[in-house]
């Protein structure tokens, strides 16, 4: 009687922690749902690459857009870079949409956000579906780990300020 | 039973601690303009709040002052911001001060989740001047604490070990 007892609120204490983990692994996956943490690796490229890429002459110069917010681009963006909109916001998918209308789907553009840590950018993953949705076939996501300001600016890659 | 039991609790364990470590490596990010500013005078700036009040980061002088950077697309500063309205609740008449500052590109999405989280604290539209004041605020959340004197003595880069703030707060205000 007893056994059957402990052997009960044993399960009951199992099931709870299977909750408890099953729960936990859900809220990580919603987490990551929507974010940079589902582009492929391919599609990536390092702030180093896309520094070396600008600053050499005659290269195939890539279309940069800014993704995330206007007030962080103002106080520091990539020279030659765009404000494109907030594509976590379906406004900013508007406006981003609009700007490459009219472009060749074979152009090379950048796409880069840095607000927040990678895996928790709510911008980027939005920015490339829909770029990737348009048919844009040289498509690359900068990839900031932290943010633009440890991963550009402290890097002493150049900058430029304004709207 | 027991070996499931034991499994459940070992993957339970090994998925908090990956959490824990992830906060840590987020915590120690520190951007170099930022950090300059600790141990100097926090630099002054005024705005209208959310309630059309004008605040001065100089009328706070005497108060300790949590000023945090956030906006609300920004998934880890929206978790912060019922810890920071509790220790304003609590510690609020022993000299504490909350700031916010959004860095959002318009105010109507500030003001819904100000009334939606009942946030008990000013809350400013930020932009790229105050941005540019507090060394550049590139990436967020970003929060600095400031003692009774006006200078800067700590300051968070990314989302804040909660436990760790509220005890370095804690230590400003003198509480024991």
């Amino acid at each position: 009687m007893k056994s059957t007892f402990v052997s009960g609120n044993l399960n009951r204490w199992a099931a709870l922690l299977m909750l408890a983990l099953l729960a936990a692994i859900g809220s990580t996956a919603f987490a990551q749902a929507g974010t940079a943490a589902q582009i492929p690796a391919a599609d990536q490229m390092q702030p180093s690459e896309l520094a070396a890429m600008l600053k050499s002459a005659g290269a195939d110069k890539p279309l940069v857009l800014q993704v995330g917010s206007h007030v962080l681009y103002a106080q520091a963006h990539i020279p030659g870079s765009e404000y494109a909109g907030a594509a976590a916001q379906e406004a900013g998918r508007k406006a981003l949409g609009e700007r490459v209308a009219k472009l060749d789907r074979g152009t090379l553009v950048v796409l880069y956000c840095g607000c927040c840590p990678w895996g928790k950018c709510p911008n980027i993953d939005p920015a490339y579906k829909l770029m990737k949705s348009l048919g844009f076939t040289r498509l690359k996501v900068l990839h900031i780990a932290d943010n633009f300001g440890t991963d550009w600016v402290d890097k002493g890659y150049p900058v430029d300020r304004g709207r | 039973m027991r070996r499931s039991l034991l499994a459940v609790l070992l993957l339970c364990t090994l998925a908090s601690a990956q959490a824990s470590v992830q906060a840590v490596v987020q915590t120690d990010v520190e951007s170099s303009a930022q950090a300059k500013l600790i141990g100097k005078a926090a630099p002054e700036f005024a705005r209208e709040d959310l309630n059309g009040k004008r605040v001065s980061l100089a009328e706070y002088r005497g108060k300790v002052v949590l000023l945090n950077f956030w906006a609300t697309w920004c998934a880890s500063c929206v978790t912060e911001i019922p810890a920071f309205a509790s220790w304003q609740k609590k510690y609020g008449g022993q000299g504490l001060q909350v700031l916010g500052v959004s860095m959002d590109d318009d105010a109507p999405p500030v003001r819904a989740l100000y009334r939606k989280l009942k946030v008990n604290y000013p809350v400013v539209m930020g932009d790229e001047k105050v941005g540019e004041l507090y060394g550049g605020v590139l990436g967020l959340p970003v929060t600095y604490l400031i003692d009774r004197e006006g200078r800067i003595v700590r300051h968070y880069q990314g989302e804040v070990d909660l436990k760790r703030l509220k005890r370095e707060m804690r230590g400003l205000l003198g509480e024991p």
